[in-house]
Order: structure tokens, then sequence, then C-alpha cells
């Protein structure tokens, strides 16, 4: 199930996946009406799906960037608005909390021979989405910085911060790291890095009871803290969209920014050629002695509807296969890290790859996860702007965690 | 008008506002007294791109089965709104007992979320407001003097705050503000300050925010004022010119009264906006440093992947209405006995 | 009122003017100028001074201002199409809640019975739901009833959303014609849906002018309701400009969206143009009343 050795393998899927059904993808009847998230690689999905459209088949996309704020009450209604819709870790959790989507192993047995076994999410043995992409946040630095800093690759936080200390003696950079540090979801997002990392749990074993409030939520919080040092005095406002800018613009030696934008960073736009030459990318770094990247692995894939007819889960389900097809990811090679199979990994994929070699957790597929999400990014804020304690910010936390999973009838 | 005619004429607007207003606004007055049903939790193996993990999840069948008895969920009463992330009455009644002064007691309830959003919210409107009609009045004089030549254009280019999308609007503005912007490098420049960032601290923040939303409102009540400013009755001012009444009595006793309809109706609208003040917080990245009402619903629909809190964000958005009403209920009395009077 | 001005007042409200235009437009005419720049030039966050002089534009594009944001936005992603449905949706709004509108305004005005009072007071509370609960709460009857994503749909619903305020303001502007005017017409035997035909129509155009201009930037600039309920192809100009922004795993095309945003204002420059002069004798003929 190794995704490393999988994607090393998986050229040798080219021919065989390539071959799949084309003239008509084999739609005879039903329509196949597809939700996703709006960027490159979803609109190559969406281009290769639609072309199905027509001969007795129906297939429409709809690529929207608030696509997570429809999926459920899509699903909902009967029959479903949307028969297959974008996923990823967490929105497959929202879609499956209220048991929405379909299981599609039969689907596979029939169609599905080109998916690689790791493509698939199984949940209690059944698969329940078909992933396609995966992502992380990771390294990125700056190799010119670093070595006039005279400062090694950081594996571990602390080597981060020893180096960011270095490159600000020495003059080179004011605030050498950055971060996605914005308040709410994306502030979310790095304590679960950070507390994963030191290899906290979120929740007590099998409840939905809070477990933050402890040695490694604090010393998450003052590794977390320790880093906005060395940041921007604005970092509670940038999200990647700020940290990207101010990568290319040269302000930043290291940060641990999403895979996706790898690629970005390193497209000759935006930048000058030395700091994109000089930009490198490695695993997430651990931390505390940890053995694991500090960071969650995402996957993006689709799931089908369990509202939809059988006809039209046929449908959208051979929709989705010519979308996510080998031949779509060759002739997208540089759209994403791709999980599907013939997708040769790409020299900016790195840090996702290594990351994931070095075993870092994938992003938890817990019921009450998004609750526990939204309540550490709003109320996080105030102990890095020193307003308050780690033990007051985490029992913050689990308070409205707790108010929140009672509304949502986990507690 | 007899009871007939005012229906059919009525009607049409009234159907309107009925479906797409009313008969939310009661359900979701029902959806914030209910909680979801207890969840049937099962351990499964998950696996993934990324290996195979031992995870909780709901057990959908279950939990459907539940849902059919009782579609609503289960009955809360007030339950949601006095829990922590609203009124939070238990940990007021916590904060009255332990708390060592008034500014420990402050500073626990500003701790809480509904509290520290009430407290921008808050400040902003009371703020906002009055300098937004202030503001408004001034431009409206001072383009009433200029020659009529030059009204269209300045008439256009005093409407540009209020027109352009805030989606960008507020980007393009959030870059300007940025310490390496043109604002905020100015600003760092003209105080000496090489640190001086208006998004690092609380204060600086809801400067900018009250500063955007003066800005983004004025132009509202400057047509309006400039507008009424034609009616104002030229004999009565010419008349108060030769009783040698000074520049400043006439806009005191004449154009001021003549505009202070228009001056309610401006009131009105504004303290509603700037109470449900939430586009320059998004718009700004401000939420670390400033949250509103409109902000707690956004995060509590948005703020998680999927994982919506319906039921806290109807009673937020039931709580906004309140509020909304409250600060409405001086402008709204004055008006009814205004209406009786002049009937 | 002018003529006899003293030179300091004169200098001080005109000083006053020049400052408040210059607040006004600046960053407007900033977007307008940066928009033929690069991303890398207009949000420098190395030097502002970079978005004046196009220097990264200059390497990049050879240089130093670029239609790269105009063609990107209007020739790859067709952003005329969302200008189409802009179209479509502000016309229909404007002259849906101007319909619905002056009727409702017009029976509230002349009832004289205390629940047209008590009417107006409501649709107020109305006006207090905030739009994002609405939202998410239209979407799952949408989805069951099949309505969700067309055209007609959004614009019922803005419609509706903007009738409290609308009814606010036209109601405000018939409480100024005097009522002598339709009632005496009514004496003379016409029913109070031809006085209303025949009397008020013609008089009413300034104000319901002014009110339409308030509900066309309503519905020209909603991104809330236009956000969620429509599908791709169906998208306004606002949601289509966000879809260009990225989000937290992507890269957006943010020229794009700068581009697509001054064009978006260009329109509204000939409009207010044209109707200026009527929003000012609209409201002046209106006169709202609180």
């Amino acid at each position: 199930m190794n995704m490393v050795s999988k994607l090393s393998v998986s050229a040798a899927f080219v021919l065989a996946g390539a071959s799949t059904a084309y003239a008509g993808c084999g739609i005879a009847s039903g329509s196949a009406k597809l939700l996703a998230n709006d960027f490159p690689a979803t609109q190559a999905i969406a281009a290769a799906a639609t072309a199905c459209d027509g001969g007795g088949a129906s297939v429409t996309a709809n690529l929207n960037k608030d696509h997570k704020d429809l999926i459920v009450a899509a699903f909902t209604a009967n029959p479903p608005e949307f028969t297959a819709s974008h996923v990823t870790n967490s929105t497959l959790v929202a879609v499956m909390n209220d048991g929405l989507a379909q299981p599609l192993d039969g689907l596979i047995a029939k169609h599905g021979a080109g998916i690689q076994d790791m493509q698939k999410i199984t949940i209690d043995g059944k698969v329940m989405a078909v992933a396609f992409m995966a992502n992380a946040q990771h390294l990125f630095y700056r190799k010119d910085i670093l070595e006039a800093a005279g400062a090694g690759v950081p594996t571990t936080y602390e080597g981060v911060l020893a180096a960011a200390r270095k490159i600000r003696d020495k003059g080179l950079m004011e605030y050498p790291i950055a971060g996605t540090y914005k308040a709410g979801w994306n502030l979310g997002e790095e304590f679960v890095n950070m507390y994963l990392g030191h290899g906290g749990e979120f929740f007590k074993p099998g409840s939905a009871q809070p477990a933050i409030n402890n040695a490694k939520g604090v010393a998450t919080l003052n590794m977390m803290k320790a880093l906005t040092e060395y940041m921007n005095p604005d970092y509670l406002t940038h999200d990647s969209n700020a940290v990207q800018a101010e990568w290319e613009a040269g302000n930043v030696a290291m940060t641990n920014l999403w895979g996706s934008r790898a690629g970005a960073v390193t497209d000759g736009e935006g930048s000058t050629a030395e700091i994109e030459s000089n930009t490198m990318f490695a695993a997430a770094p651990t931390v505390s002695g940890g053995s694991i990247p500090a960071t969650t692995l995402w996957w993006d894939g689709f799931a089908i509807a369990k509202n939809a007819s059988a006809a039209d889960a046929e449908a959208s389900f051979l929709a989705v296969m010519n979308g996510i097809s080998p031949a779509m990811a060759t002739s997208n090679a540089d759209a994403a890290n791709w999980l599907i199979a013939g997708a040769k990994p790409r020299p900016v994929g790195k840090g996702v790859v290594e990351s994931a070699a070095g075993g870092a957790s994938p992003y938890p597929m817990l019921p009450y996860m998004g609750a526990m999400h939204g309540a550490i990014g709003a109320e996080l804020a105030d102990f890095l702007q020193g307003k308050e304690s780690a033990d007051q910010a985490l029992a913050d936390i689990e308070a409205a965690y707790v108010a929140a999973a009672t509304e949502k009838g986990f507690l | 008008m007899p009871h007939r005619t005012f229906i059919s004429f009525i009607w049409p607007s009234a159907l309107a506002m009925m479906l797409f207003i009313a008969l939310p606004i009661v359900s979701v007055a029902v959806q914030s007294m209910f909680i979801a049903h207890e969840q049937v939790i099962e351990t499964v193996e998950n696996c993934g791109p990324f290996g195979c993990k031992t995870v909780e999840v709901v057990n959908a069948e279950a939990t459907a089965r539940l849902r059919t008895d009782e579609p609503l969920g289960r009955f809360n009463g007030a339950g949601t709104y006095t829990n922590r992330n609203h009124l939070a009455f238990k940990e007021i009644g916590l904060a009255l007992a332990e708390a060592t002064g008034p500014v420990d007691f402050f500073g626990r309830i500003l701790n809480l979320p509904f509290y520290k959003a009430l407290a921008f919210t808050l400040t902003y409107t009371f703020i906002v407001t009055p300098l937004v009609i202030i503001l408004g009045f001034v431009i409206a004089l001072a383009v009433n003097r200029i020659p009529g030549m030059f009204k269209g254009p300045t008439i256009f280019f005093s409407l540009l705050p209020m027109i352009v999308t805030p989606l960008i609007g507020s980007l393009v503005l959030f870059w300007m503000i940025d310490s390496k912007g043109i604002i905020g490098a100015t600003l760092q420049f003209l105080f000496d300050n090489p640190d001086l960032s208006l998004k690092a601290s609380t204060t600086l923040t809801w400067l900018t925010l009250i500063v955007y939303g003066i800005w983004h409102s004025a132009p509202f009540a400057f047509v309006v004022f400039y507008a009424g400013l034609q009616t104002v009755p030229q004999d009565t001012l010419e008349s108060a010119m030769i009783d040698g009444a000074s520049r400043w009595q006439r806009v005191r006793h004449v154009v001021i009264p003549h505009l202070m309809p228009l001056a309610v109706f401006v009131t009105l609208i504004q303290l509603m906006d700037n109470f449900r003040v939430f586009e320059p917080i998004i718009g700004f990245n401000a939420q670390a440093n400033a949250t509103s009402l409109s902000w707690i619903i956004y995060n509590d629909l948005r703020g998680s992947d999927g994982a919506m809190l319906f039921g806290s964000a109807a009673a937020t958005s039931m709580l906004t209405i309140i509020g909304v009403c409250i600060l409405l209920a001086p402008v709204v009395l004055r008006t009814w006995r205004a209406n009786r009077r002049a009937a | 009122m002018a003529r006899k001005s003293p030179i300091w007042l004169s200098v001080l409200s005109l000083g006053f003017l020049v400052l408040w235009l210059a607040l006004a437009s600046v960053p407007f005419l900033w977007t307008l100028w940066g928009s033929f720049k690069v991303e890398a030039d207009f949000f420098s966050r190395q030097d502002w001074r970079n978005a004046l002089f196009g220097m990264r534009t200059l390497a990049e594009t050879g240089a130093t201002s670029t239609g790269l944001g105009y063609e990107g936005a209007w020739i790859k992603e067709e952003f005329w199409k969302a200008t189409i449905n802009t179209g479509i949706m502000t016309l229909s709004v404007v002259a849906i809640s101007l319909t619905l509108g002056t009727l409702g305004g017009y029976a509230l005005s002349r009832s004289g019975f205390r629940y047209a009072f008590w009417i107006l007071i409501i649709a107020l509370v109305f006006r207090a739901m905030p739009h994002i609960t609405l939202v998410s709460g239209y979407l799952l009857p949408f989805f069951e009833l099949n309505l969700w994503g067309h055209l007609t749909t959004t614009i019922i619903v803005m419609v509706a959303i903007n009738q409290p305020f609308t009814l606010w303001m036209l109601h405000s502007f018939f409480q100024n014609i005097p009522k002598d005017l339709d009632e005496s017409a009514m004496v003379d035997g016409c029913t109070r849906f031809q006085a209303f035909r025949y009397v008020i129509i013609p008089v009413m155009w300034p104000g319901v002018i002014t009110t339409g201009l308030f509900s066309f930037l309503l519905a020209y600039n909603d991104f809330a309701l236009t956000g969620l309920l429509l599908t791709e192809e169906n998208r306004t100009m606002v949601p289509k400009i966000a879809s260009f922004l990225g989000n937290a795993q992507e890269q957006g095309n943010v020229m794009y969206a700068v581009a697509a945003v001054v064009s978006a204002t260009a329109p509204l420059f000939v409009l207010v143009m044209f109707f200026q002069r009527q929003i000012v004798s609209g409201l002046t003929a209106g006169a709202v009343k609180g």
C-alpha cells in the first residue's frame, strides 16, 4: 500500500490502463452529473469526463470552488443534484456521516480494471471513493540562503528554528520562515500537522471526547509560537496565496507549504530565476524527537451518491473513470501529484512523496474531526498573539469542540 | 384604501418575502432548538493511498433509523443558545463566581467567541454609522457647491467605493495596507517605524476595518443627502438670510431639519448593515483580531470541510435578528410617533 | 447659496472634496493601472513601486505593461459568458423588483391602516436575516425540487431578498406624491388600479429609477447568493471572478480577476454617467422618509 513504491512502479500500468473504453465511454444509459472543486487538475478531469457526453449518455460537470458547501445538500436530495462528487479525506467523512455515498465495489469489479489498489478508499471493507491525486504540506527551502547562513537542510522543526536564527543573525533575512497561519481552517491545519508530528491523539480512544489538552498539545503550541517569532508579523493573515507571494518575492527561506504549490513557485512566473533555481523541496520536518514528518497526507477522489439510481451510478462511474484515466494523467502530468496508474512522479512532487515515505499521517478520517478542526482554527489565534496561556487555549478549543460535537450528536 | 385593494397590490411582494425570507426564518428558528441524534459509532478499518488505519465511523443505517423516527433531531430548547459558543450562561456564571475583579471578569467574557464578536460588532456599528452619516453629509454639501459641469464625474468617482465588488476591492486594499504595499510602506515612512503593520495588532486591525467601513458606506449616505439637498426650500433659506442668519445657522436650522427623514432612513439601513459586518473581515483576513456575529455564522457553515453546524448557525442568526431589532427599536419608535402625529 | 461664500470656505470645501475624491478613486485608478501588470508587480511583496514601473512585467513579458490579464479573462476563461448572465440577471432583478416594489410600496403608502406600518416593520426585520444563513437553507429544498442552478431561481430569490429595501424606499417616495392626485382621479370614476396606472405611473419615474439603481448595484455585486446557487454555465461575473482567485491548495489567476473587475466596472461608469441626473432628481422628488 505504500504510495512511494506504487508511484515508482506505476509506469508499468500505462499501456494496460490507456486502452479502457472510449467510444461513448461505454455508457449505455443514465446521466452523470459531476461536482468538483475548481483548479487545473479538476478542470482536466472534467474535460476528460465530459468527453463521454453524447450518444445516449449525458455527462455534465460543475466546477465550483465552494463545492464542499454543496456536496452534502446535493447528495441528500433524491434524486441527487449531482451523482458523483469530488471528495477529500475530510469531505468524504462529512458525506459518510450522513450515509450519502454508495459502495463502489460492484462497479469496480465491472469497470474498474485500471484502478490501482492504493486508489481505493476502503472503509469497513467497502470501497467508498476512488482517489486520483495526493497532496500534503511539506518543506520548501532556499538552498542559497541556507548555504550562505551555514545551515544544512533542516529535517526537524528544531533545525528549522536553528537555521532561521542563523539566517537572521547573518542579516540575510529578517523573517526567514513563512506559514499558512491565517486564523481559521489554515491555522487549524497547521496545528493538526504539528500535533500529529508530536504523536498526539485528538480524541480519547474509541470516543469523541477531546484529548488535546495535554503535554503534547502544549509542546505543539510552543513550537508554533517559536516559529512565529521568525515570521512576518502579519502571519495570522497569511494564507497560501500570501505565503506563495512572499516566497516568490524572495522574502522567505523556509516554509511548510502545500505540495500543489510546488509547481507554481517554479513555473517561471512571479519570481526571479535566481529564487526559482534555488527553491528546493523536502519532506515536512519532524518535531520534538518524533519519527514522522509533521504533516498530514491528503487525497482527492470521487464518490458516488447513494441516492443515484443504478443506471446513473454506472454512468457516473464510467465518466469518472474516463476523467481520471491514465491517458488524462499522462497528458496533464504537471497538473497534480497523480495517484493514477502510469503517471510518472514529477520532480516537484518530491516533497509529498518523501513525506509519505517518511510515514506522515493521513489527515484523520474521523466523524468528529471537522468539528475539532473548526474549533482549533477559531480559538488558537489568542495564544499566538500572547493574549492567553497554552493551557487556556487548549481548554478553549476543547470547550468550543464539545459544544459543536454535542450539537452534532457525537457527545 | 380598502383591505381588498391593498391585498391585490401587495400580494406579489408579500408572497416573495413569505416564501424566501419568512419561511426560512421560521425553519431556522425551529432548527436552532434541535440538535442531531446521538450518532451510532462503530470502529472499522480505513485503507487508502497512505496505508490502513482503524477509525471510527458513523453507522449510517442505525442513525438513519433514528432520524426517520424524529426527522428534526433531539429537542434541545434554548440549549444551543445558552451553550459556550453562544450566550454561554454557564461560563458567565463561573466568571461571576470566580473572577478576581472587573478586569479579570471582562477578560473571561471577552474570551468567549460570542461576546468577543459582539464587542467588535458593536464597536464597529457605533463608530461607523455616525461617521458615515457625517461624512456623507459633508461630501454632499461640498459637491452641492461646485459648478454643474463637474457634478457628474464627481458623483461617479464618489460612488466608486460602493461600486467595485468588495471581493476584489478588499483584495487590492489588503495588499495596499501590507507593510510592503503602498499605504503600509507610506505609513511606515511617515511614522518612521519600520515595524509598523496594520495587520498584526488588534487595535490597528479594528481601525483598518472601521476606516474601510466608513469609506465603503459613505457614498450611500452621500447620494441620499445630496438628493435631499436639492429639495431644500429656497424661500425658507432666503428668508433666513434676510433675517441675518449666518451660514452655519442656516445649515443648522433649515438644512438639517429638512434632511432629518433622510438621516433616519440612512441610520436605519446603516445600523443594520454595520451590525451584520462580514465582508471586510473576510477580505482583510482579519478574523484573528476581529470577528463579528455574521462571521461566526460563516465559520459555523463554512469553517470546516463539509461539517456544517446548522443548529449553531441558526441560533446565531436568530440572535443577530434580535440584535438588529434592539438596535433599530429607538429609530422605529421615533418613526411610529411621527407617523401617529402626522395621522 | 454659493454666491456670497467667503473665500476661505470655498477653499476649504474644495480642498475637502479633492481629498475625498482622491480617497474614493485612487484605489480604483491604481487597480486600473495595475491590471496591465503581472501579479508579481501589482501585488509585489518586494516594493510597491514595482506596480508603477512594471519591473517583473518587463522581465516576464518583455514590456512594462501587458494585456495578459484581459486576454486570460475574456478569451481563455470566456468571461463574456458571465457578463451575459449578469446582464440577464441584473435586468430581470431590477425589472421584477421594481414591479413588485412599486405595487407594494404604493399600497403601503395609501393604506391608512395601522397594519401597513407593521408590514414595513416586519419587512425591516426580514432584512436583518444574514444572507449566508438563508442560502444554506435554500440549498436542500432547491436540490429536491430541481430548482437549483437556474438563473431564474436566483433572480427570484434575489428579488425576494431585496424586497424589504425596495418597499421602504418606494413607500417613502410614494408618500411624497400628494394623495389628492390619485384620489381626485378616483372621484372622477377611475378604479384604484386605473388611478395608479394613469396618474401615479407617469410621475413616479425619478423615484423608481433611483430605487432601481440601488437594486441594480445589489444584484450586480452579490456573491453570497450567486456563489452557491448557480451552475458553472449560469455563473454571473462575481462568482466567476471568485473562481479566478484559487484556494488553499491551488494557485489562482489573480490578474484575471483584477482585469475582470476593471472590465466589470466599465459598464457601471456608463450607467452612472447616464443616470446620475435621475439619481439626484429621483431622490429629490422622492425625498425618502424614515
